[in-house]
């Protein structure tokens, strides 16, 4: 499945990684975010456009390459998938919808790391069920643009993003997701605003609040794709979107179980580091098991992105797997630490924070649930 | 303006271990990788290319098959073509031997304005190579280079790392300048820089393409003997110092002055 580009990709990620994210990782989830550098130097590597075409600033490379890095920045820092964004949520809806015009306009100095995109789906009453979406983007005549009211919240570079694509209802009459469409709109505009940055649990260098739209004027040029096609846009983006988080999973997953390994063979007690003792060893030996057979469920699903398969089925069942192994491993690497692993001073405390977030955010297990069975008894 | 540089794949020698039996490295396993100093003799080659625009950068290796590895590396840095000295009439060469090979192909590549090499090689430390490819070449050159200061009209200045002090030395081009670490840090490879490497083709040249003397290269001619390696003996174990960190640092400056380093 992997050729040599993609090992010579993974020596870079994890140069990357552990020269640039590993150091800082401590201070920027307590500070709330990466400094504007570290976002320029990961767009001056590339990082900001593997899968983006080159005309767009990008390497045009392969999924399988995004997941390698994703995994290997994650092993490090688990917010550090935010850097590479633009590659799947804030990126794709432009590569797979936009017009060349807009792709040049919105997509080109995302990858550049010149400006930060969103993607506003969530709204506090419509997680999964997009149907229940009440942000509305209407038609007005009279003013010869779009009129976009409602709230977005939980989203992902809200209180930086430069510009983001809005999923609104843009046909009151069409029932369920058909009258919902997608428009790209910037941050700069009258009516926009941010809610307070969210105090989450864990991963606080990648950032969260509301959108607040107030009678924001859309210009017809900003609808992206075409009018009703908001609900397809949206789940045909978090198809690939899931790959992401699925990678970002394994590589929290891979990355705990690296730290429970080193500090097992640092950590004396009676006499011996304690991975000689059983308990401790044989943790470590279900934890790279499990680490590993999900390595494998992504990389199969990343190939077979690559291959232009549908995935539905693959990626529910990558990211529910990726999102409780991640919190199982983080769990017992945490035990393996024991007292020192629920202090502050130690990565795997932010790491297992961290974890907790991948079984829940781009639709929970329990969603990927729904997938999986609903694609078993179709 | 064309640049050259000299590049070598050495084993990861932090991470190779010795056979306390034979006394021998144990080279299984080890990844092998861009000579570190001579990764500063990328970059340095790179930053020029940056500053002056229609540079190029070319990199000159000898090896086996396998450094090629290495040399895509260099490429996905941002240099612009790869040359691989590979034949086994170039295997087991010494300093001497493989000096000869490189010059004999820069000779081929005819026109160039800088040769960059590395101070050293972490594998065999001799530090001779460089300075011996200059004197087959009848090049002026400066080894120990830590600064580029100016580079125009045919001339470049640098400053060469002294051991209590440095040097200023303007030389005119072509010339030869071996890299210390302190020069800069390397940049990374690139994404698209590595997307870019796949689809290149690197050079590989053998002893007849660079129409080399076959009583100047390789095992044969190479005047270095070993008659002798052998192991340091490992120092006796450490103290452990235990306790917080300010009980442990009392105790390590009273152990210091005990033994009146302080």
């Amino acid at each position: 499945m992997f050729e040599q580009k993609h090992e010579m990709l993974r020596k870079l990620a994890r140069e990357f990684a552990v020269n640039e994210l590993e150091p800082i990782a401590a201070d920027a989830e307590k500070e709330g975010g990466y400094p504007k550098e570290l976002w320029q130097k990961a767009a001056r590597y590339g990082f900001g456009g593997i899968t983006i075409p080159k005309e767009y600033g990008g390497a045009g490379g392969d999924y399988k390459s995004l997941a390698i890095v994703v995994e290997e920045f994650c092993k490090k820092d688990a917010s550090a998938s935010s850097l590479l964004m633009s590659n799947s949520l804030s990126g794709a809806p432009y590569l797979y919808y936009g017009t060349e015009e807009q792709k040049q306009k919105y997509l080109k100095p995302m990858v550049l790391g010149e400006k930060i995109g969103a993607f506003a789906l969530t709204e506090p009453g419509a997680g999964s069920d997009s149907g229940a979406t009440q942000t509305t983007c209407l038609w007005d005549e009279e003013q010869g643009c779009y009129i976009l009211n409602g709230r977005k919240c939980f989203i992902t570079m809200g209180p930086i993003c430069d510009y983001a694509v809005v999923f609104a209802k843009s046909n009151l009459e069409a029932k369920g997701t058909r009258g919902i469409s997608a428009f790209i709109v910037e941050a700069s505009w009258d009516g926009f605003s941010r809610g307070k940055a969210e105090e989450k649990m864990g991963m606080h260098a990648s950032v969260t609040s509301d959108l607040i739209f107030n009678n924001v004027k859309v210009p017809k040029e900003n609808l992206l794709g075409k009018e009703g096609q908001g609900f397809k846009i949206a789940m045909g983006i978090l198809d690939a979107g899931r790959v992401t988080v699925a990678a970002q999973g394994l590589g929290i997953g891979a990355g705990c179980l690296d730290l429970a390994i080193q500090y097992s063979k640092e950590r004396v007690q009676f006499g011996k580091p304690i991975c000689k003792l059983q308990d401790v060893a044989f943790k470590l030996a279900d934890m790279a098991t499990e680490v590993e057979a999900t390595r494998m469920l992504v990389y199969n699903v990343a190939d077979k992105l690559d291959k232009h398969e549908t995935v539905t089925l693959q990626a529910a069942m990558a990211k529910y797997k990726a999102g409780e192994m991640c919190n199982q491993v983080a769990y017992k690497a945490l035990q393996i630490h024991g007292g020192y692993g629920y202090m502050q001073d130690y990565a795997i405390e932010r790491m297992t924070r961290a974890a907790r977030l991948v079984s829940i955010y781009e639709g929970t297990s329990e969603i990927q649930k729904l997938v999986i069975s609903g694609n078993l008894l179709k | 303006m064309k640049i050259l540089v000299c590049a070598k794949q050495v084993p990861n020698t932090n991470e190779v271990k010795i056979n306390p039996e034979t006394g021998t490295l144990i080279r299984d396993g080890v990844e092998s990788i861009l000579n570190p100093d001579d990764d500063n003799a990328l970059e340095a080659a790179l930053q020029l290319k940056d500053a002056n625009e229609g540079s190029t950068v070319t990199v000159v290796s000898m090896g086996p098959p396998q450094a090629k590895d290495m040399l895509i590396e260099c490429l996905a840095k941002g240099a612009d073509d790869a040359i691989l000295l590979s034949s086994r009439a170039f295997g087991g060469a010494d300093t001497w031997a493989t000096s000869n090979t490189i010059a004999a192909a820069i000779r081929k590549i005819g026109d160039y304005d800088i040769i960059f090499a590395g101070r050293q090689a972490i594998d065999g430390d001799t530090a001779q190579v460089g300075p011996q490819i200059a004197e087959r070449l009848n090049l002026p050159q400066v080894t120990y280079v830590e600064e580029v200061l100016k580079c125009e009209d045919k001339k470049v200045t640098v400053k060469r790392q002294l051991e209590d002090g440095y040097e200023i030395i303007e030389i005119p081009m072509p010339c030869l300048l071996t890299a210390v670490k302190e020069l800069n840090t390397p940049r990374y490879m690139s994404v698209k820089g590595i997307y870019e490497a796949y689809e290149k083709e690197i050079t590989v040249w053998d002893e007849k393409d660079i129409e080399a003397d076959p009583n100047q290269i390789g095992i044969k001619s190479s005047p270095t003997r070993v008659f002798r390696s052998f192991t340091p003996a490992p120092k006796g174990k450490g103290v452990m110092i235990e306790g917080t960190p300010k009980e442990a640092a009392a105790k390590v400056v009273d152990e210091l002055k005990k033994k009146h380093f302080l």
